[in-house]
């Protein structure tokens, strides 16, 4: 029965993509291609600002090839209008090429993932009513193989039964009714180790693609072929559902604005420079005078040159990039909104088991609660956890180890071994020499004691307490009916986490705890972390009560959950990271869904929407910015024939006026190619608070966008002269 | 020189502070508190109500003022002792726009062309009025942007910005000036013999009270033509003083009543404190370049050559099309035996001080007043770039009510590029700043520079504006580029020298023949002024109100604060940047082409 499906192993692939750098060959290749069939029109319509230039340019070549025909019709060189013509041109590959670039990427990681998505054979119950799955369905419907058949995983419909055995591939997303079984899930999360999944509880949910390392499991499917969570990943990876999110909406409306400005004022340049050649024409005592301050590539140029086309030509590629960038650190947006939304966020409610604790719990100290020595405590206690294969009891026999002052450890030989059982809430070991060791925790134990006729330390009740009060977990020792000490178990704090959250802090994010714990340890781990509030004995309903209570107060929250019982509250957050681990109701109710399924990317989310927003912003910035230089190059350079003493205002001292429009032009184009990286990696994201930011964004971005084209266009103009093309 | 400008600025400063707190708790107290408040209280109303009860009383003050002005012959012999005739009906219809947009752009000369009627309630009315229509805007704009459900009742803020602002001040200021020397009298002209013993008719008449509400309503429209450089008009150093600090001094306090009605008085500190650096900055900019600036045309001047020493060409070609390139040889100029160390002293009432003209013309252009005290057009070049650039952006203090809100376009977006920048959704008081939001600013932005470029640029290529200008070269388009720009900002100052009165219909009752291209002057003026007075009120109006039904967000440690020096950084270089895309290449035509150039130029 096993290995009879053999499929490809997808994960090499995904990680070769991921590790891709920016401009791999083949990715260049591809998108070089692609942005030539951007061209078309009605594509282009999509991006108001590259349109224009696209109307414009046909409108330039137009005027070459009438220039060409009859050289009257303007004062410039035939050379001079091609060479514009062929940079316009390229002004829009450029801008083509970086959206293509971006599409590529995606496209990567979407071959990568549909290389799992073939075509599977499924075991379908042959049922009329799945809805009820009794204990045993599996076993008594393997025996009757009659009732099995195989179809293609393509004609599964929600609700279907399958059973997936060891070796094969899981047909579809799904939840597991019955069993329990690993499943190596590195075709989507890239992650090799495999991971358990199992009826009930919140890990069962299983994803169509993934395959099944051992045992056997019975799966409701629940999304139907096509509609799976890998085929909705593929979509957005591929762009091809991508919608444009409301931030990029009213961006692109600024920029449309800043375009008809600067029609406006580019258009009205007509009229106004064949004023000054009427009156120049009047001064010189000719008929009239040539100037390109009318020749319409030349305005053309100057449009071309204002419209904010770097940031027009890099938007798509900023979105598509962030998705990417997500996608790179392992989560699954369902939207490119929700990756936006992610940086607004101003409360992030983080499970304290996992995220802020190392989400075991550690011995960390013995108390003597008898006339015993501490170490005495240890050595009665590393007994009694011998056998004890939890992390907890193997904690305690290495924190024995460590103890100063043990002797040689030695494993008790013989006895009998207590396990610990849901009724006694106690483990321990029956030694050889009668000596019967118990732990456990304290309420079990002082029953266990008070049941034995033993006595109860003094202090007991207030040790304990300050144990709990610490955030710390007692356990108690007992040796027959004594109590003989504690055992201070603590949930030991991530390294670096009291820094995180300080980060945290400085973005202006309110860390919130949540935690089954009872207050009183509650409070003390919040503290010991640095978060700013918490949620103890926290249910489901009460994450549900804080998020709209947050929300009332006009803040946007994100949080993360895999149960099926976060799932109103995974819905109800602003941003709600489903761990890939949990289950469907889970994935289906948040917004994102984390590969990793690890608790800590909810920081990272927030930073990649962080980020997405402030490379916006900043290429905005730069792009106006950039326009000064431009006037102070094109202005004088239009007016060369009318008004040559505006020729003070050219304080880069370039060449020519031809040469002068030219290199405003290429610089124009040239910036774009050489801003894709930072389009597609993002501008650094410095947890440093909103005034320091915005100090430093306006400084590199705004004052070098005014100075850096000063720089660049002198250059340009140079190499020109220099090559005899001026 | 510096003390002028220092004391009024510095006057109206420490005025403004205790008179918006006055504005703030006159103006916005909630319903109507009398019997007459209780008659013209239509209730709270949304945005669009508002705008409507807006437009609707502007519609009647139109019409109002448009039949008084067309029926001037008819007025009344006490209204109309000279007996003046009718006016052409481009005039008229310039007129009433102008007025109705606090433009007060004058195509005619008072105290010639109109009746004392027409001067009283065509015009005296609706500088009562307009700006406390301006004042009603700001006050809806404000409530919303500070998250009222409704923006109140225009009819009670109209009345409210009238008999608590308006006419007490204009009481006070008119009271000082008639103490100064400024006719108040309903009597015809006085026909005097002068010292060389020619009959001279003086004409008088109620200037006080015109005068006091052009300058404290953002007006300008003078009773005279040569408005506050008649000695009637403006006689002493002293109503200098209390004339020029009037302009500016409800403009400045409307930002503190901004600050104190938002409860957000550090917000409204940093916004005063970017306009008064854009005002010293142009004040400054006006000094230096004119009164400490020689007049060139009277000044040396050395052989205007290239930087290579050359002189410069030009490619001409005759009717046929062949070219030719033209040196264009600028010899030196020997400047005139004049002592200028007092700087360019042409056009200017030289009773008042070598500064006064710079420091009147950059405060009458900040805001959108447009009185003058010396003659714009003799300004000197570089200097001419101060009342263009005020009135170019249009919000430093600007137009009482509006100049605020054209300035909350520029904030607005500010606050999305820098709002982007720190990695958020943009906010704004609270708001988020969204599409719809972007949309409204973004159209209020748009139509300053479409209703001055677009203009400008017909009547550049066309007899309208070339055959109008005294001057050719840049200077005459100077000239154009001022009267749009004028118009545009609803300023009314003109830089002069431009042929744009017609006057009476009858071309003989007329002292000068009417200019051949009044009428298209008048109608284009008309029709801009008239849009750059509404677009962006209501589009602003409809942008707080949209934001007003947003639920605020709390600040945190990412949001972007709006009351730091940074944000006054940004905000400052916003306008800077924005307003210089818009305007540069038309300043580099006009004013800096005009001082860079030979001079005289042409003919």
């Amino acid at each position: 029965m096993s290995a009879t499906v053999t499929q490809p192993r997808p994960t090499a692939d995904r990680k070769r993509v991921r590790r891709q750098g920016l401009f791999a060959p083949d990715l260049m290749k591809a998108a070089a291609r692609q942005a030539v069939v951007m061209l078309r029109p009605d594509r282009m319509w999509k991006n108001p600002v590259m349109f224009v230039v696209e109307v414009g340019t046909v409108l330039s070549v137009a005027y070459t090839v009438a220039k060409a025909a009859t050289p009257g019709i303007s004062a410039a060189p035939l050379g001079y209008l091609v060479a514009l013509d062929v940079w316009l041109v390229l002004t829009l590959l450029f801008a083509n090429f970086a959206e293509a670039l971006a599409e590529a990427r995606g496209k990567a990681q979407a071959d990568a993932l549909r290389k799992t998505r073939q075509d599977t054979p499924a075991r379908r119950l042959k049922v009329v009513d799945t809805s009820v799955v009794p204990p045993g369905t599996l076993d008594s419907w393997l025996q009757t193989p009659n009732f099995i058949e195989t179809v293609p995983s393509t004609r599964l419909n929600p609700g279907d039964l399958v059973i997936v055995e060891a070796g094969q591939v899981i047909p579809g997303d799904g939840e597991v009714v019955e069993g329990v079984a690993s499943v190596d899930e590195s075709a989507i999360t890239g992650e090799s180790a495999p991971v358990v999944r199992e009826a009930g509880g919140d890990r069962s949910g299983v994803t169509g693609g993934t395959r099944v390392l051992s045992d056997m499991i019975l799966v409701r499917v629940t999304a139907g072929a096509g509609k799976s969570f890998l085929d909705r990943m593929i979509a957005l990876v591929e762009g091809a559902a991508r919608q444009r999110t409301p931030n990029e909406i009213a961006l692109q409306l600024v920029l449309a604005a800043f375009t008809f400005i600067f029609l406006v004022v580019t258009a009205t340049l007509w009229p106004m420079a064949k004023h000054a050649e009427a009156y120049m024409a009047a001064y010189v005592g000719a008929a009239q005078v040539k100037s390109l301050g009318t020749d319409v590539p030349t305005l053309v140029a100057l449009l071309v040159c204002l419209i904010p086309t770097t940031i027009g030509a890099l938007l798509a590629a900023i979105g598509i990039a962030g998705m990417d960038r997500a996608l790179r650190a392992n989560i699954v947006a369902k939207s490119g909104k929700a990756v936006e939304v992610a940086g607004d966020v101003d409360t992030l409610l983080l499970d304290k088991t996992g995220t802020i604790t190392m989400g075991n719990r550690q011995a960390t100290r013995f108390v003597p609660l008898a006339d015993v020595s501490a170490v005495e405590v240890g050595h009665l206690a590393a007994l009694a956890s011998a056998a004890d294969a939890t992390p907890e009891g193997k904690s305690i026999v290495d924190l024995y180890r460590r103890t100063p002052g043990a002797g040689v450890w030695s494993p008790p030989v013989g006895g009998r071994a207590v396990a610990f059982t849901a009724q006694t809430r106690m483990s321990g070991v029956d030694l050889p020499d009668g000596r019967v060791l118990r732990k456990g925790a304290s309420d079990a134990v002082r029953k266990y004691v008070e049941a034995h006729g033993g006595p109860l330390p003094p202090r007991l009740r207030e040790q304990v307490d300050s144990v709990a009060a610490q955030g710390a977990t007692p356990l108690l020792v007992t040796e027959g009916n004594r109590i003989v000490g504690l055992v201070v178990l603590e949930d030991v704090l991530k390294p670096g986490i009291r820094e995180r959250f300080d980060r945290l802090r400085k973005m202006g994010i309110r860390t919130v705890m949540v935690t089954g714990d009872n207050p009183l340890t509650a409070k003390a781990i919040a503290e010991q972390a640095g978060v700013d509030d918490f949620i103890a004995e926290a249910t489901p309903e009460a994450k549900l009560a804080y998020i709209r209570k947050e929300q009332a107060g006009g803040r946007l929250v994100a949080m993360m959950g895999d149960g099926t019982n976060d799932a109103p509250a995974l819905a109800q957050a602003d941003v709600g990271v489903a761990m890939n681990s949990g289950t469907q109701a889970a994935k289906e109710a948040g917004n994102m869904v984390d590969l990793d399924s690890d608790p800590t990317k909810l920081i990272e989310v927030v930073e990649v929407g962080k980020q997405l927003l402030m490379t916006r912003g900043a290429l905005t910035t730069f792009s106006i910015a950039n326009d000064v230089a431009k006037y102070f190059a094109i202005v004088p350079a239009l007016f060369a024939g009318t008004l040559p003493w505006l020729k003070a205002l050219d304080f880069m001292g370039l060449t020519s006026p031809t040469s002068a429009i030219l290199s405003a032009v290429i610089f124009n184009a040239v910036v774009i190619p050489c801003l894709i990286p930072i389009a597609l990696k993002g501008v650094t994201y410095r947890p440093v608070g909103a005034d320091a930011l915005l100090r430093r964004n306006l400084l590199v971005w705004g004052l070098g966008g005014v100075v850096v084209p000063f720089a660049g266009i002198k250059a340009i103009d140079l190499a020109l002269t220099a090559l005899g093309m001026a | 020189m510096w003390f002028l400008p220092v004391l009024i600025v510095g006057a109206t400063v420490l005025l403004s502070i205790p008179l918006g707190r006055y504005m703030a708790r006159v103006l916005d107290r909630g319903g109507a508190r009398n019997a007459f408040e209780r008659l013209i209280d239509t209730g709270p109303q949304d945005w669009k109500r508002y705008c409507l009860a807006m437009l609707g009383s502007n519609a009647l003050m139109f019409l109002f003022g448009y039949l008084v002005l067309a029926t001037q012959p008819w007025h009344p012999a006490f209204l109309n002792p000279d007996g003046k005739g009718m006016l052409s009906p481009t005039t008229i219809f310039n007129t009433a726009c102008s007025f109705l947009a606090n433009t007060n752009l004058q195509h005619y000369s008072g105290e010639v062309h109109l009746t004392y009627g027409s001067q009283i309630f065509g015009i005296l009315l609706k500088q009562m009025l307009t700006p406390a229509v301006g004042l009603a805007a700001l006050l809806a704009v404000t409530r919303g942007l500070r998250g009222d459900k409704h923006l109140g009742n225009y009819n009670l803020d109209l009345w409210r910005g009238l008999v608590y602002v308006a006419v007490p001040l204009s009481l006070v200021v008119g009271a000082a000036l008639v103490v100064e020397g400024v006719p108040m009298t309903f009597q015809g002209n006085v026909t005097v013999t002068t010292l060389e013993g020619v009959e001279q008719a003086i004409a008088r008449g109620p200037v006080a009270a015109v005068v006091a509400i052009k300058q404290l309503g953002t007006n300008g429209g003078g009773f005279y033509g040569p408005n506050s450089t008649h000695p009637f008009e403006n006689p002493t150093g002293l109503s200098n003083v209390i004339e020029c600090a009037s302009i500016i001094v409800i403009p400045m306090a409307c930002v503190v009543m901004f600050g104190v009605m938002l409860r957000n008085r550090p917000h409204a500190r940093v916004v005063y404190a970017v306009m008064l650096a854009f005002l010293v900055a142009l004040i400054g900019w006006g000094i230096a370049t004119d009164s400490m600036r020689p007049n060139p045309a009277l000044a040396d001047r050395a052989a205007l050559v290239g930087r290579d020493g050359k002189p410069f060409r030009v490619t001409t070609a005759d009717a046929a099309g062949t070219e030719e390139a033209k040196d264009l040889a600028v010899p030196a100029l020997v400047g005139l035996p004049v002592d200028q160390s007092t700087g360019n002293l042409e056009g200017k009432e030289l009773r008042f001080g070598t500064s006064a003209g710079p420091t009147w013309a950059a405060i009458t252009t900040c805001t959108s007043n447009g009185s003058v005290n010396c003659m714009h057009d003799s300004l000197n070049p570089l200097a001419g770039l101060t009342p263009l650039t005020g009135m170019w952006l249009n919000c430093i203090f600007g137009g009482i009510g509006v100049g605020l809100i054209n300035l909350l376009i520029y904030l607005v977006v500010a606050v999305f590029l820098a709002g982007l920048m720190v990695g958020r959704t943009p906010e704004y008081l609270g708001k988020k700043v969204e599409a719809r939001e972007m949309k409204l600013a973004a159209l209020a932005l748009l139509a300053h520079p479409l209703l001055i470029l677009v203009p400008t640029g017909l009547f550049a290529a066309l007899d309208w504006g070339t055959a109008a200008t005294n001057n050719p070269g840049p200077h005459g388009f100077s000239e154009i580029l001022y009267e749009f720009t004028s118009s545009s900002a609803n300023n009314g100052s003109g830089f002069e020298g431009l042929g744009d009165t017609y006057g009476f219909n009858d071309p003989k009752a007329n002292p000068s023949t009417p200019a051949p291209y009044a009428p298209h002057w008048d109608v284009a003026t008309g029709l801009v002024m008239l849009l750059a007075r509404f677009i962006p009120i209501i589009a602003p109006i409809a942008f707080a109100a949209s934001l007003a039904a947003k639920k605020p967000t709390p600040m945190t440690a990412g949001t972007l604060r709006t009351d730091t020096v940074t944000f006054g950084c940004v905000l400052f270089g916003t306008i800077v940047l924005v307003g210089a895309l818009m305007f540069l290449p038309v300043a580099a035509l006009g004013p800096v082409a005009d001082h860079l150039g030979p001079i005289p130029f042409g003919r």
